[in-house]
């Protein structure tokens, strides 16, 4: 023992105490490190990197400028003023040719179809009919010979609009916003602006379920956190249980009691207060109660918790020195659940702006969310850009009220309520 | 807590009196679609309504004679458990490595690791489809299983982070000071008193994968359709009475995640009475 301590105090003396504290502190902080960071590759891998997939996808403008390389090219100076000089058609001309022989006209000219509707039907025209490479100096007058929307400045401008290699024409688009002949950002054609309404609706519906989860969670939380622990208990089975049941078993059971020939219908018709069916269901108003239905325990459990932190002894004060019961509550008990009601709405905002399965199953076709058309344009019609686009507005959106969510519950808990 | 309210005035009794009621309404409307659903799987006709014409099995007969739902059914039990075990893997080494990271960089690491809780289910999906279909990893086990883990994990890593938060670190020091290497240590002190803790990450875990349908509606091809999957389809094509079996069968197995989870919290708690 005392030999060993003499060894300590020697070693110390070549080493200061203060630099081996500190090389046993960064032991431990590499040896936590190494523990974390097992997760976080995995993340990077299935998670963050094709997040960021995603958003590079909502930028990348990768089409064009493969399928049509030298045209791209001859287009770079062009000023956009008038229709461009003969090397650019030559050029057009070339990539085109080659661009059949690949196999590849399509993949530009779908993205040139975005740009100026119709550009489909010019590029594969153009590319049946183009026979073979046009004698130097004619290839303007064959292009505008086969085509003559190739002697217009909006054809030209949409290619050099889409020559990349990054573009603002997706994120534009998410937001109703598109460029004009001269590059200035302009509010996109009517037909195509539904993005805006989609967000509105997206934003309207998740607000009505959030105050619809507020008005019915705050009864019951009360409840449950005034009544005493082993019956709250009990009740609390009455919330959880819903919480643990599956999102899709909860929907089908909505389907099933509002449908046409559901159980409120029939019920309605056997008591003799309608005749017809009520339409409950494939439209707004089941949208709103089946979301309600299953975001509705994200607003009671974190409500509760904090009405449960509320010492009574509070309110028995208050109306010691005379309070009424209403002043009571509305000035002494209401004031502290902010924090409550707080983390619950924005909890159940966050997670309504993001729903997809609920409205796409009870919703009609007006009531679809955002998340519908992300899903939308990525399976149906493989516009991946714009599936991005509006994906990275959806996900600045969660993120921005997720750091404020975060603000928030800071201090009062790492798990925030997440789930329980 | 008991007695905090005891309404004294007569007006004080009927707000409470209206609140219970509010409450118990929003309490029934909580539960009566799952309850309401329950009995129609085992009516003998095929029409969803009331009342039932008789009782039978004949549609819980028709869940396990169909391939598709039966397959189904073990799909989700494959990916939930294997997922289930990566993530606690992964996630238990963060938590244990979290609990002794001290750094300002921590927060950040926090919300990463906790992220995909907060990311809508949609571009999680769209991401991971654009990402893992050049790995050919979209329409195999593997790819959902990956998937699904980096969903999970983050209820782990709260739940196992919790857990530790009240474990008492001087306990692992005794051990050391005692002699014991760092896994001894682990395997013989910390591990016994986090089990209750690593248990509920799990069931959260598998409660995570097994409820999950977005990514698996991008990413499962025809042979890895899990049977929230297959209810979708079922839902959106006509709905049968043999979903509503399905239904049970998935609440049934909710039901014993949640008592099972119920019965570690208490007996955590009591473990935690007799320490003090």
């Amino acid at each position: 023992m005392t030999a060993a301590f003499v060894a300590g105090a020697d070693a110390s003396s070549e080493v200061p105490l203060k630099r081996r504290l500190k090389r046993a502190e960064r032991t431990r902080r590499l040896k936590a490190l190494a523990l974390i960071l097992p997760l976080l590759l995995f993340l990077l891998f299935t998670f963050l990197g094709p997040i960021a997939g995603m958003l590079w996808r909502s930028v990348d403008d990768w089409e064009v400028r493969q399928v049509l390389p030298h045209t791209v090219a001859a287009l770079a100076d062009w000023d956009g003023k008038d229709v461009p000089g003969e090397p650019a058609f030559a050029a057009l001309a070339g990539d085109i040719r080659t661009a059949r022989d690949a196999g590849t006209v399509a993949i530009a000219s779908k993205r040139l179809n975005y740009a100026l509707n119709g550009f489909r039907t010019i590029m594969s025209g153009t590319a049946r009919n183009l026979k073979a490479l046009p004698e130097p100096g004619t290839a303007k007058d064959t292009l505008i010979g086969i085509n003559p929307a190739w002697g217009e400045r909006a054809t030209w401008a949409a290619i050099k609009g889409a020559s990349g290699p990054l573009t603002s024409f997706y994120l534009l688009g998410a937001l109703d916003l598109t460029r004009n002949l001269d590059g200035a950002i302009v509010a996109a054609p009517e037909e195509q602006a539904i993005y805006r309404d989609v967000f509105g609706r997206t934003f309207t519906i998740s607000l009505g379920v959030t105050v619809l989860c507020l008005i019915l969670g705050f009864p019951v939380a009360y409840m449950l956190a005034t009544l005493p622990t082993g019956q709250s208990n009990v009740l609390m089975i009455f919330v959880l249980l819903p919480f643990w049941t599956s999102l899709l078993v909860r929907t089908c059971a909505w389907i099933v009691v509002l449908q046409s020939e559901g159980i409120v219908n029939d019920s309605l018709r056997w008591i003799g207060l309608i005749d017809e069916p009520l339409r409950l269901i494939y439209n707004r108003f089941g949208v709103y109660v089946a979301m309600t239905h299953v975001l509705l325990p994200f607003m009671i459990l974190p409500l509760y918790s904090s009405m449960r932190s509320i010492s009574p002894a509070y309110m028995r004060a208050a109306a010691s020195l005379g309070a009424s019961p209403v002043t009571a509550f509305l000035r002494i008990y209401l004031p502290q659940t902010v924090p409550g009601i707080g983390a619950g709405s924005l909890l159940v905002f966050i997670l309504a702006i993001g729903y997809y399965i609920t409205p796409a199953l009870v919703g009609g076709a007006a009531d679809q969310m955002i998340s519908y058309f992300i899903a939308f344009y990525t399976t149906e019609t493989v516009n991946w850009g714009l599936a991005s686009a509006l994906g990275a507005v959806l996900l600045l959106a969660t993120l921005l009220l997720a750091v404020v969510y975060g603000k928030l519950v800071h201090g009062q808990q790492v798990t925030g309520g997440m789930k329980n | 807590m008991s007695d905090n309210h005891a309404p004294r005035t007569a007006s004080q009794r009927v707000a409470w009196i209206t609140t219970v009621v509010v409450a118990s309404l929003v309490l029934v409307f909580l539960m009566a679609p799952i309850l309401a659903i329950m009995p129609l799987s085992f009516s003998s006709g095929s029409y969803l309504t009331y009342p039932l014409p008789g009782l039978s099995l004949r549609w819980y007969e028709d869940f396990l004679n169909s391939p598709r739902w039966v397959s189904s059914l073990k799909n989700s039990v494959i990916i939930g458990v294997a997922s289930t075990i990566l993530s606690m893997v992964l996630g238990t080494l963060a938590s244990l490595g979290l609990a002794q990271w001290k750094s300002k960089f921590k927060p950040l690491v926090l919300a990463i690791v906790l992220s995909p809780v907060v990311v809508p289910g949609v571009i999680t999906a769209v991401g991971l489809y654009f990402f893992f279909a050049p790995l050919g990893l979209t329409g195999s086990y593997a790819g959902l299983i990956l998937a699904h883990t980096a969903l999970s994990t983050p209820f782990v890593v709260i739940t196992v982070s919790a857990t530790l938060q009240s474990f008492d670190m001087n306990l692992a020091r005794a051990a050391a000071s005692l002699g014991a290497s760092p896994i001894y240590a682990f395997r013989r002190v910390i591990l016994p008193l986090i089990l209750p803790g690593l248990a509920s990450g799990a069931l959260f875990a598998f409660a995570t994968s097994f409820d999950e349908v977005v990514v698996v509606l991008f990413m499962a091809g025809p042979e890895q359709r899990t049977l929230p999957r297959e209810m979708f389809s079922g839902i959106r094509e006509n709905i049968s009475p043999t979903i509503t079996a399905a239904a049970v069968i998935l609440t049934t197995i909710s039901v014993i995640l949640l008592a099972t989870l119920e019965a570690l919290r208490r007996r955590n708690e009591r473990l935690k009475g007799n320490l003090r």
